[in-house]
């Protein structure tokens, strides 16, 4: 059978979400047809057969994570998907224009709140909203950080849904994870599918770990002529300690552990077999509140006492820098539009998807009313956990939440249910649409650059709105088309 | 390079090491035991085996009586013994993981792919297969890692720690062994001229040295001629001089200002064995010889723990 012969009866469920192959009609968009043309010639057979080798490369390969609660040892895979998403070169451009705009004008919200908050002082956001959240840090008042860059690596999720509109579901700021994944993908798909690279023209993305590590030198402490690197990890049980070894080794530093840092003098050094050596930039894949016991957690074993202190005294650079939450935080997403008008003078060019928050007693008064259609999240909340997705619960679900909600309206969001895009991934069944979404991964340093595309997510359950990983979602291939 | 990526590599190649040359002891037990010989003295050969490593005490423990099947479980397969190949293996898995971005991916997929296949290993499967079959697999699986190693790791400082702990664990290793069987041939109730060849050829072959034997005396096999082979030739790779040449070799690329002392140690350790006579490894007895050795190589791995690897404190 050859995978598309349901093709028809597939047309009618694409038809009902923006599909990014296949117009309504069922026809393939135009930069699909070189990839349909090929499929067509695939059995169904062979692209089972070619699913399986990878999950077994994967595994061989120790592409695994972690999962929370699971016992030790236990490591998963994140489901491959074979079918890549396509996304044309015009609207990568738009979308990279967009996301530049973005991560400046978040860039520019944290500088200006950790020093004159002009923001605040033009009306703009409500101080309560910035200086009580639990993301905003005190300690971080009146630092300077180099280059005023806070966010030096940005993973923006974005959704495309109704007629192909983009929009930005989360900028996420603090230790975004998953670029491994977008290497590793398109390195399975062309050890996979070699034949397709010479028919298509897909942009690479194996330079990331190069454009990063250039994004991080370019942010180390002033007057430091050979800036020593290196990449802090919780440890070999973390769910992304693949992602921490890759990117080590990619860029070809040292993957530290807080215990083989100390600080001595306002300065940072490893220990190593000749000694301690001093540390310039940390790309730390640690959260704020675990790196430094002696200013945070105390009961933290992860991080490194006195860091924060020689990291304010400019002695080490934190990439990215504490405290850069309080700009990626649910309840501060709705004023991003407000920030690009106000640090940058321009229009934003990515939409926001339009948010009640649930402190404001008018917006909670309409959530109540409409929660079968919302979807509710957890201001503080992250990775898919503690959210409702109104149309796909029950009512029982959706009373249990409604009464969380009552309990304490501030900690939530609502948002409508958007209808997300779909991209034909290969299931049990065969070839079926199922939800997809995009992180591009954005760096900033002397200059905002990335590589084109970024991980698409796919919620691999029939219907499920939830693309993350620890959900049951998968990956996928991401092609930018070059022109 | 990190202290601890230090320790990650050496412990790393010291589980490999131990993993193969528990292979290897095994292999040679299991053939003994299908000699023609009475249950007693093949329980007797288990028990000295069990006590020469140290896992006699955890052995009873879990088992009362010795017999080779229980011994060979509890030596290959068994999870909760900390010193089984099993274990051998997962901790060599573990380490290479902590500093899987030191590794080439080839030496890591490696390392990885033999802990896959060995968590799926079942008792049933080596009844079936024969144990010798999973000796082998081991032992190849050590080769491949140690192959692995040398054809694609940088020669820095990883190579040297990957290579250390090689040499100082294959040096104890290769110490008990010997230890064990001459003990166990010596101390025999009575002599058995055709058993105790089989006896050392085993032992030759347990470390590939029955062909080398051959090659370099041309002669009758005797013990003497064993263990001066197996102690003090400079061109047997599993001998203890080559194996603290070697130990000395890589301790100087990665030397440091504390090493001082550790270097000097190691080195005199290799010049006895370069420049010792035979005779004089006999003079206060094998048995003598060998205990002072693994002491000394002990003490060796404690120094170099404290010289680079993990430090206590700062």
């Amino acid at each position: 059978m050859s995978p598309t012969a349901n093709r028809k009866e597939a047309s009618a469920s694409y038809s009902k979400f923006y599909d990014e192959m296949h117009l309504p009609d069922g026809s393939v968009r135009p930069y699909y047809a070189g990839y349909q043309k090929w499929l067509d010639g695939v059995s169904a057979e062979r692209m089972a057969r070619k699913r399986q080798e990878a999950d077994a490369l994967f595994h061989r390969f120790g592409i695994t994570f972690a999962v929370y609660g699971e016992e030790e040892g236990a490591e998963r895979l994140i489901p491959f998907d074979v079918i890549p998403r396509i996304i044309p070169a015009d609207e990568w451009q738009k979308l990279a224009a967009g996301l530049r705009q973005r991560i400046k004008a978040l860039n520019a919200f944290i500088a200006d709140i950790y020093h004159d908050q002009e923001i605040i002082k033009a009306g703009k956001i409500p101080p309560e909203q910035v200086l009580s959240n639990a993301q905003y840090r005190p300690e971080m008042q009146g630092v300077d950080v180099p280059n005023g860059i806070y966010a030096a690596i940005a993973g923006v999720d974005i959704v495309r849904a109704g007629a192909g509109e983009f929009y930005v579901l989360e900028d996420n700021l603090r230790v975004p994870s998953g670029v491994s994944y977008m290497i590793e993908d398109r390195r399975m798909m062309m050890r996979l599918f070699p034949e397709l690279f010479n028919r298509h023209r897909v942009a690479p993305v194996e330079h990331y770990p190069d454009l990063l590590l250039d994004t991080l030198r370019s942010v180390a402490p002033k007057g430091v002529p050979d800036p020593n690197v290196v990449v802090l990890t919780p440890g070999s049980y973390n769910s992304a300690y693949f992602e921490h070894a890759f990117l080590a080794q990619q860029m070809g530093v040292e993957l530290v552990e807080g215990q083989d840092l100390f600080v001595r003098d306002g300065q940072v050094f490893m220990r190593t077999t000749q000694g301690p050596q001093r540390v310039d930039v940390i790309y730390r894949r640690i959260d704020d509140d675990f790196l430094d016991p002696l200013a945070f957690r105390p009961d933290s074993m992860l991080g490194v006492p006195g860091l924060l202190n020689a990291y304010r005294e400019g002695g080490v650079t934190l990439a990215n820098a504490i405290g850069t939450g309080v700009a990626d935080d649910k309840s501060i997403y709705p004023y991003v539009p407000d920030m690009v008008r106000f640090y940058l003078g321009e229009e934003p060019l990515l939409n926001n998807v339009p948010t009640y928050m649930l402190r404001k007693p008018d917006d909670l008064a309409y959530v109540l009313e409409h929660l079968p259609e919302l979807v509710v999240k957890e201001v503080h909340g992250a990775g898919g956990y503690g959210m409702l997705v109104g149309p796909a619960s029950t009512k029982a679900e959706i009373e249990a939440f409604r009464e969380r909600i009552i309990a304490s309206p501030e900690k939530y969001i609502a948002q409508p249910t958007l209808a997300l895009s779909t991209c034909p991934t290969f299931v049990d069944a065969g070839i079926a649409p199922r939800h997809i979404d995009l992180r591009p991964f954005v760096l900033s340093g002397n200059e905002v650059r990335f590589v084109p595309g970024g991980l698409t997510r796919v919620a691999l359950k029939d219907g499920s709105l939830v693309v993350n990983s620890s959900q049951g979602g998968g990956t996928k291939d991401t092609w930018v088309l070059e022109a | 390079m990190l202290s601890r990526t230090a320790d990650h590599l050496y412990w790393m190649s010291r589980y490999v090491e131990r993993a193969e040359n528990l292979a290897r002891l095994l292999d040679v037990n299991n053939r003994m035991s299908l000699m023609p010989q009475s249950e007693r003295e093949v329980e007797r050969m288990w028990i000295a085996t069990l006590d020469s490593i140290g896992l006699l005490d955890a052995y009873h423990q879990r088992h009362e009586e010795v017999t080779p099947n229980d011994v060979l479980r509890f030596m290959t397969l068994d999870r909760d013994n900390p010193g089984s190949i099993f274990s051998c293996l997962r901790s060599a898995r573990e380490n290479a993981h902590a500093v899987r971005g030191t590794l080439t991916s080839e030496l890591w997929e490696i390392t990885n792919a033999t802990w896959l296949k060995l968590r799926s290993y079942s008792l049933d499967q080596m009844d079936v297969d024969g144990a010798e079959q999973f000796f082998e697999w081991v032992k190849m699986r050590s080769h491949q890692s140690r192959g692995c190693t040398f054809g694609t790791m940088m020669r820095d400082d990883s190579t040297s720690f990957l290579r250390l702990g090689t040499f100082v664990e294959r040096a104890d290793n290769t110490a008990r062994l010997l230890d064990v069987k001459y003990r166990f041939i010596s101390e025999a109730p009575r002599r058995d001229e055709a058993g105790e060849y089989y006896q050392w050829s085993a032992l030759l072959h347990c470390v590939s040295a029955f062909e080398i034997y051959r090659r370099v005396y041309r002669d009758q096999i005797t013990p003497t001629r064993v263990a001066e082979l197996l102690v003090l030739r400079q061109d047997m790779p599993r001998s203890l001089a080559y194996c603290m040449d070697e130990a000395y070799g890589w301790l100087q690329r990665v030397a440091n200002q504390r090493s001082r002392e550790t270097e000097r140690r190691v080195g005199e350790l290799a010049s006895q064995l370069r420049f010792g006579r035979v005779e004089d490894v006999f003079k206060g007895g094998l048995h003598s010889f060998l205990t002072t050795f693994i002491t000394r190589v002990n003490d060796l791995g404690n120094r170099i723990a404290s010289d680079f690897l993990v430090p206590i404190t700062s």
